[in-house]
């Protein structure tokens, strides 16, 4: 897989990719909350939103999401809309009851001091698509 | 099967239990995780409308070889005009709601979109029921 992130590094016209959760972690200066065995799957597409209502309308499943809004209701969504990958941005507290209700449904969690938008803009440069 | 659970108003924290449960439920029957994604987004839509606007309920839920059924049933305000509140963007939800992630109007229309039969009956201040229905294979 490494050897796919510097390709994209390289020949920075290529708009589609696939990332290891490990590269995105350590891109966005991130913590591993939950999930530290699940770091070598793949994302390739993600998305953006504190609105849990708009989070329960993406059809795509095993996206990425990138969020600020960090309570159980987050959680509970994700494992509806069968999303495994969630990044918490600006640092946000979480809660032993978000880590349990996260390590049961398998997921991986993430917490970064960057913003949603500052994520959200290395992702894209590093070739994470949008689903709309 | 049958499978029943409270859901209590109010109380954001349970919200998604049932949802979870049956979700567990559908796998263990090997339906299609597709089909599992609608019917749980519906029901999960369902679950936190009770929360967020009614004061206790009900999901019943029916399973058979080819469908399952869930009633959600409440006792609460009631909706005075459920063709309105089809409407994508039409919400009374109170500010905690939406600090919640929640109170978009975009729940009624989602569960519309993701169950092969749903059906709305409100009574204003007494509750509210609603049927969804969702074929394992189309
Ligand atoms: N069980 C219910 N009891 C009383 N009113 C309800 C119930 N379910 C929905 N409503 C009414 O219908 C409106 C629209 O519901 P809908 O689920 O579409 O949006 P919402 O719950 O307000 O926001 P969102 O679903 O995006 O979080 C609600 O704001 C509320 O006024
Ligand atoms: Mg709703």
């Amino acid at each position: 897989m490494k050897s796919l992130y510097f390709c994209l590094e390289n020949y920075t016209d290529i708009i589609v990719g696939i990332m290891e959760m490990k590269t995105i972690v350590s891109e966005i200066n991130g913590t591993v909350r939950v999930g530290l065995d699940l770091l070598q799957n793949n994302v390739d597409f993600a998305f953006a939103s504190d609105l849990m209502s708009d989070v329960l309308t993406v059809e795509k499943e095993d996206i990425l999401l990138i969020t600020g809004l960090a309570n159980l209701q987050t959680i509970r969504t994700a494992e509806m809309a069968d999303i495994r990958y969630i990044i918490f941005a600006r640092g946000k507290n979480i809660d032993g009851q978000i880590v349990q209700l996260a390590s049961e449904n398998n997921m991986v969690i993430i917490t970064t001091p960057y913003s949603v938008f500052r994520v959200s803009g290395i992702l894209y440069q590093l070739g994470i698509q949008p689903v709309f | 099967m049958e499978l029943k659970y409270k859901i209590q108003g109010g109380n954001f924290n349970r919200a998604g239990y049932a949802s979870s449960e049956v979700k567990k439920v559908l796998k263990q029957l090997n339906v299609d995780p597709k089909i599992i994604k609608r019917i749980v987004v519906a029901l999960y839509e369902g679950e936190v409308n009770i929360v967020a606007h009614a004061f206790n309920g009900l999901a019943t839920v029916t399973i058979d070889a080819e469908k399952i059924k869930i009633v959600l049933k409440d006792s609460g305000p009631g909706i005075p005009d459920v063709e309105k509140a089809m409407e994508l963007g039409f919400t009374t939800a109170s500010p905690a709601v939406r600090e919640m992630g929640f109170g978009a109007g975009m729940g009624l229309p989602n569960m519309k979109k993701n169950s092969d039969f749903m059906e709305i009956l409100s009574t204003v201040n007494v509750g509210t029921e609603v049927v969804l229905m969702n074929y394992f294979s189309k």
